[in-house]
């Protein structure tokens, strides 16, 4: 429905691909200029999502889209609605302040197209991930927003850190994708659709299914590895290993949020029972907690945002845990809050970095004078972060405060949240305020003021935070309803006052907040001692877990590798014989094929005499002294079963059989003078014996297999058939040459082909021997007028 | 093994075998023979010839690596089923034409590249194979 109208929003999605393609070319045109005209790209996306938040506002739904893999089922579709629209204005909204930024940022860098061309190729996954409504395209996007953030994270490669880094994120956050494709299948199964807005019209289907734990479980695992959840959180801080701009958009604003994003868009279908109210408060608490403390701790302006960052993201499930009206716009605000506010922080922090050279807050001081404009936008988001009037940060703390203030049992929410926002707000002002006021410290660099593609996103996200504080009536209609709707999956008016309307719970939450905040901002040092002191003290945490982990990974691997490839070919060919007798000889016997002795034929004297001469052979191969001999003795036998062969009617496989054995003696032969084996067979009696035993049941395996057949009435439906069709329509009389070169023509291209690479591997293996033992100089030099001839 | 009358006689040996092959190639579609025995039996031949007078002789004989003849043949074969495709029928249709040479009629089709292509393929990659064990084998005896 309404894809006529909407068709173009499915190819607006597709533009930042279409960026990506073209970001190299153009930077090495304009350099970082290139910037600037790139961020017209998402700029002009914002203002093609803009014209959807009228209707959507007014309660309208969009779901649209176009076949993309009919065969499985899969589409291109769309759902828009207040949740993915508010999300999709905010990564192209802050998106073309980013790249505006990252034109600034890595100006000069070598690599600054490649870079352009990730961030273009993330955009396009999280606009195409929010947007999904398809399950399986809203998990190809989930992923590649793992593997473009993998690329940027690990953008400056010759560090060792930023690989491990991107490595970690990309195991972490795209193991959860795993998880949350089976949780999605799975839920798509059970409510019989493939889209979300088909799971979402279910109603609370899903949860009354005997699936809903397993369901609940891989969605949160894919959910709480994105969002950085406790005990996932650790690979978040990691991440800063990117350049600053990445940190800004991905670890702030964008992709960390997706999480949260999948948790609000599912909530109708599997929220609101005992399960979703206790354990996302459980982990989204205690991320909060966990976020905050360990932010307190660092001295680095990137990893204090980053800490706070993942404590927001646990505020954020937190809230959604409740599953309550009230509660949830407070989440709704307070996602738009922080997207605005800590993008514009991250973004002020790689601006102190890249003018003051350092972002150790310890070393900053006093910049307000040398970075005036910088310090404003600094300020502004400090002060949304930290929950004052008239900011958004404060309108969102505000609304959840008091949804949680009148929900039942939620005292240890409300403690949590207070303890949280306090300390939120000391970061807040440590990574605003600090470097910028006191006495003019010394640092690396001499600072000046940032370029104009430096501060104007800072500034225009941190100016936002008042706006939208401001015009709260119209932020309500247009941002917190909409959301809450989606999140609720029913309708829902908001009405949003900046100046509260009674003096209640939230209010002089708010205030203690401040107040204990203050006290925290003051004491921030004392405090960062104590939490220094404890995690020293605990040592272990989930980051040194994660490769204890990969490295018990490499040990297993090792095991494996050893128990499965020991390196000697006679393990290989006994594992493999042994195997071939067990298929061979396990059917009968469990599912007792009746083998019946044949009838013995009449053997004519030369038939006899042929027999006797393969047997002879055989006696030969076993009791040879040196292989050599026994080589050719193999041969001999094979050479009597090709004349059976002959004999018996079948002259293309005898031809081909005296020809196979021919060369194979040879080669055999030859490959016996190459590896040096030794002449004559030198295997203790134990070894042998055991042979022996194999090498006996192989001949009794087939015997009995050959038997089964032969005791099966003989159907002649394919001889039947080429004979009366290998002349008629291929034109042929030799039955066997038609079916190899005509009737099954293209199996026989394929195994040529296999023939071919055979040769190449073994041409190869052949190579990597020689090449090992240097000849001695003066050898050489006799052997290079021939070795020319050779080549 | 690598006496005199076995070097003189295996040039001429290995000329008869691979006329020989090439006739098994040919007439392999009527009568017992066929790409694959046809490419076995030239393998052999080059087998001999290598064995008699060594591998640079072989090497130089034959003008190309064997490993181009083999992906030659892989890419003839591979190529005999598209002129199915220009005539509407599916990959690998055979395609006969009789053209009329010297008095004689010739049955001339797509499967006769293709089984010529098979016969490339196995000669190159066995010979490769052969020449690649060999080579060592020489060398080591000239550099003890």
């Amino acid at each position: 429905m309404q894809l006529a109208a909407n068709a173009p929003t499915l190819a607006v999605a597709l533009l930042p691909f279409v960026a990506a393609l073209v970001a190299p070319l153009l930077t090495a045109v304009l350099r970082h200029n290139a910037g600037w005209l790139l961020a017209a790209v998402p700029a002009a996306m914002f203002v093609h999502f803009l014209g959807y938040l009228g209707p959507v506002s007014e309660g309208q739904r969009f779901v649209f889209g176009v076949d993309w893999v009919p065969a499985l089922g899969v589409r291109y579709q769309m759902l828009i609605d207040g949740l993915s629209l508010i999300f999709a204005l905010l990564i192209t909204g802050i998106g073309t302040f980013i790249i505006v930024y990252a034109g600034g940022y890595l100006k000069g860098h070598p690599q600054q197209g490649r870079f352009f061309s990730f961030m273009m190729m993330f955009m396009g996954a999280m606009l195409g991930l929010v947007l999904a409504d398809d399950l399986l395209s809203l998990f190809v996007f989930w992923e590649l927003t793992s593997i473009t953030s993998f690329l940027l994270i690990g953008f400056d490669h010759a560090r060792a850190a930023a690989r491990r880094a991107a490595l970690q994120a990309l195991v972490v956050t795209g193991g959860g994708g795993l998880a949350l494709l089976a949780g999605l299948l799975l839920a798509g199964w059970v409510g019989g659709v493939t889209s979300m807005s088909g799971l979402l019209a279910l109603g609370g289907g899903l949860k009354e299914s005997p699936f809903y734990v397993a369901i609940f479980v891989l969605v949160l695992a894919g959910a709480f590895t994105k969002s950085a959840q406790v005990p996932f959180h650790f690979w978040l801080p990691n991440a800063m290993e990117a350049p600053t701009p990445v940190s800004a958009y991905l670890h702030s604003a964008t992709m960390v949020k997706a999480g949260v994003y999948l948790l609000m868009r599912m909530q109708p279908a599997l929220g609101d029972t005992a399960l979703w109210t206790t354990v996302l408060p459980l982990f989204g608490g205690l991320t909060l907690l966990t976020g905050a403390l360990l932010a307190v701790r660092q001295t680095d302006l990137k990893l204090m945002l980053a800490q706070t960052t993942v404590a927001s993201l646990g505020l954020l499930v937190m809230l959604i845990g409740t599953s309550d009206a009230r509660v949830i716009e407070g989440a709704a605000l307070y996602l738009v809050a922080h997207s605005l506010f800590k993008g514009a922080l991250f973004m002020v922090a790689g601006g102190i970095d890249h003018e003051a050279g350092t972002r150790d807050v310890t070393k900053l001081g006093g910049l307000r004078k040398a970075m005036p404009i910088t310090f404003v936008a600094a300020m502004l988001a400090a002060l949304s972060m930290g929950g004052l009037p008239p900011f958004i940060g404060f309108l969102a703390k505000e609304v959840f405060y008091d949804g949680l203030a009148h929900l039942d049992g939620a005292t240890i929410m409300v403690a949590v949240a207070l303890v949280g926002n306090v300390l939120l707000f000391a970061i807040a002002f440590a990574v605003a305020l600090k470097p910028f006021v006191g006495p003019e410290v010394h640092t690396p660099k001499h600072a000046h003021e940032a370029p104009p593609s430096l501060w104007l996103g800072p500034l225009v996200l941190a100016l936002a935070a008042p706006a939208l504080a401001i015009a709260s009536p119209w932020t309500g209609a247009m941002v917190a309803g909409p959301i809450v709707t989606s999140i609720l999956g029913r309708p829902f008016e908001t009405d949003l006052h900046l100046i509260p309307s009674y003096i209640g719970a939230a209010v002089i939450l708010s205030l203690v907040t401040i107040a204990l905040g203050i006290v925290a901002y003051l004491g921030l040092a004392r405090l960062r001692a104590a939490v220094a002191t404890v995690t020293t003290a605990v040592g272990w945490g989930p980051d040194r877990g994660f490769d204890q982990a990969v490295a018990g990974l490499a040990r297993l691997a090792a095991v494996v590798r050893r128990l499965v490839q020991p390196g000697g070919l006679e393990v290989y060919i006994t594992t493999t014989i042994l195997f071939i007798v067990a298929a061979l000889i396990a059917p009968p016997l469990l599912l007792g094929v009746a083998v019946r002795a044949p009838v013995w034929p009449d053997v004519t004297l030369y038939e006899w005499a042929i027999l006797g001469i393969a047997v002879l052979g055989l006696i030969v191969v076993t009791t040879a002294a040196s292989r050599l001999v026994a080589i050719v003795a193999l041969g001999i036998q094979g050479f009597a079963v090709a004349v059976i062969f002959l004999l018996f009617g079948a002259p293309d496989l005898s031809f081909t059989q005296f020809m196979v054995e021919t060369l194979s003696v040879v080669i055999l032969a030859l490959v016996m003078v190459r590896l040096d084996f030794r002449p004559s067979d030198h295997r203790p009696p134990l070894v042998a014996a055991r042979d022996l035993v194999i090498a006996a049941a192989t001949g009794i395996g087939f015997t009995l297999l050959l038997l089964a057949v032969v005791g099966q009435p003989f159907d002649s439906v394919l001889s039947d058939f080429f004979a009366e069709n290998s002349r008629a329509i291929a034109h042929g009389r030799n039955i066997v040459n038609v079916i190899i070169v005509d009737f099954r023509g293209l199996d026989t291209l394929g195994e040529i082909a296999v023939v071919m690479v055979t040769g190449l591997a073994v041409l190869a293996l052949i190579g990597l021997r020689a090449r090992r033992p240097a000849p001695a100089m003066p050898a050489a030099a006799a052997v290079a007028p021939k070795a020319e001839g050779r080549l | 093994m690598n006496t005199v009358i076995f070097r003189t006689v295996a040039p001429f040996l290995t000329a008869l075998m691979l006329v020989f092959s090439v006739f098994v190639l040919l007439r392999g579609h009527n009568e017992p023979g066929g790409g694959f025995i046809g490419g076995l039996i030239a393998a052999s031949a080059l087998a001999i010839y290598g064995i008699a007078c060594g591998v640079a002789p072989v090497r130089r004989a034959m003008v190309l690596h064997p490993m181009a003849i083999s992906a030659l043949g892989l890419l003839l074969s591979g190529l005999s089923g598209l002129p199915a495709l220009a005539a509407g029928l599916p990959f690998m249709t055979a395609l006969w034409t009789y053209p009329t040479v010297l008095g004689t009629e010739l049955p001339l089709s797509t499967v006769l590249v293709f089984d010529i292509g098979v016969y490339l393929v196995v000669l190159g990659a066995i010979t490769s194979i052969l020449l690649g064990l060999e080579e060592r084998d020489v060398d080591q005896g000239e550099d003890r």
